[in-house]
């Protein structure tokens, strides 16, 4: 008895511990993130390994996911004779819902693991020590970058999965199914409604950014300096991140769309 | 100011990023039909409006012709008010009827704007006078059932009158 509240206890005060690392390296962060910001040409090299290397994954998958929708919603919605609401129901799925959440998810096995491999093979080889060394801040010249490298491709890529989503929706739709070109989109677009859905959407895509990014980061900057140590942060930061997504998301929707 | 060779890459990406942000904010979503023409409000009075929404379009003839601005509850006449925002462009006599009416079974609630004869045209401020409410679907079975026990009731009186058993 006394050693299970010995165990809870201790695991408490670890996880208390985690949640005050992080924290501290968070605020660290963004405390450090006008340098970073000031040197640029940094940040834009890293939208370029986390955006551009990820548009081919999040605009293949997407084009599958609005084909998927629009068969699936065409089954349901045909039932009730309201076929043409289909382009409606792909649109409203996507940039709600699917487009943030989806491309988080890729995004968070795509740019997040590589991400914390990168920093934790950084951490292994004692280059952030030797960094530290020569006075180099790593928080700012190895983190902030990434940080905000991801903060800025996340959001785009999303906008791209919608987009690419709702144009597979329509092939599938319009040219397959043979639904009308027309009402398929004057019913997406009597139904869409910019700053509710679009503009929540970006919100999302924005907040689920900054949260993959940073569980990568942290993940990477607090593992174990060995090639297990490494290899058991990657997997943490897929599991974290996708569960952080999920739960946020619901919290998110929960204060957007509840009328 | 430094630059890296992947700038002309990121450039094409962030673009296609917008691109793409557009492309949903205009073909997918209404940010085109948001008009901003010049519209007039009017107001109406409806016993019950159903399930109208703010937004909802106003018709005329199966033509869109406004939105809904918003609705509210007046305790002086325990009616509801919906203010509507017509489009400038286009005029209506002054007496005018106004019917909530519905697109499809299960469709959208609109307002359908039916023209009179006045020769005085809607302006701003003016309340439409002739309104028709929403059906509603618990009240037309109850003037169903209540129509079809009177029904019953004057052909066989008697049993009706002994509890409407036979």
């Amino acid at each position: 008895m006394m050693a299970l509240a010995t165990r809870i206890g201790a695991g408490l005060r670890l996880a208390l511990t985690d949640v005050g690392a992080a924290t501290r390296l968070f605020f660290s962060l963004l405390a450090r993130s006008p340098k970073a910001l000031a040197r640029f040409v940094l940040v834009r090299e890293q939208v370029y390994y986390l955006g551009n290397r990820s548009l081919s994954i999040i605009g293949v998958s997407g084009l599958f996911v609005g084909f998927v929708l629009a068969l699936q919603g065409y089954y349901t919605l045909q039932r009730y004779g309201s076929s043409e609401a289909v382009g409606l129901l792909v649109a409203l799925s996507l940039v709600r819902e699917l487009g943030p959440v989806v491309t988080a998810l890729l995004f968070a096995g795509r740019a997040g693991t590589s991400l914390t491999a990168e920093i934790g093979l950084m951490k292994a080889g004692e280059q952030l020590t030797a960094m530290e060394m020569m006075a180099v801040d790593p928080v700012q010249r190895v983190l902030a970058p990434r940080f905000w490298g991801g903060f800025i491709a996340m959001p785009l890529l999303a906008a791209v999965f919608s987009a690419v989503g709702i144009i597979g929706g329509w092939l599938v739709a319009v040219p397959l199914i043979g639904i009308d070109a027309g009402a398929f989109w004057s019913q997406m677009q009597g139904g869409v409604s910019v700053f509710a859905d679009v503009g929540n959407g970006v919100i999302k895509s924005l907040v689920f950014g900054v949260t993959v990014t940073f569980v990568a980061l942290l993940q990477g900057y607090t593992c174990s300096p060995t090639p297990e140590g490494v290899s058991a942060a990657t997997t943490r930061t897929v599991v974290l991140s996708s569960l952080a997504v999920l739960g946020l998301d619901f919290m998110l929707t929960a204060m957007m769309f509840s009328i | 100011m430094q630059s890296s060779r992947h700038d002309a890459w990121v450039g094409l990406f962030v673009l296609i990023g917008g691109a793409a942000l557009l492309f949903l904010a205009l073909k997918a979503g209404n940010l085109l039909s948001l008009n901003f023409d010049a519209t007039y409000q009017v107001s109406a009075r409806f016993d019950n409006i159903g399930g109208l929404k703010p937004n909802a379009a106003v018709k005329s003839a199966g033509v869109v012709v406004g939105r809904v601005e918003s609705i509210s509850f007046d305790d002086k006449t325990f009616q509801a008010k919906v203010v509507i925002n017509l489009q400038k462009a286009t005029q209506f006599p002054k007496d005018s009827s106004a019917k909530i009416l519905t697109s499809g079974l299960l469709g959208e609630q609109y307002i359908g704007l039916e023209p009179g004869a006045e020769e005085k045209n809607l302006a701003s401020g003016d309340v439409i006078k002739q309104t028709q409410s929403a059906v509603v679907l618990e009240n037309l079975i109850g003037q169903f059932i209540n129509s079809k026990a009177s029904d019953m009731g004057s052909a066989n009186a008697p049993a009706a009158a002994s509890g409407g058993k036979p």
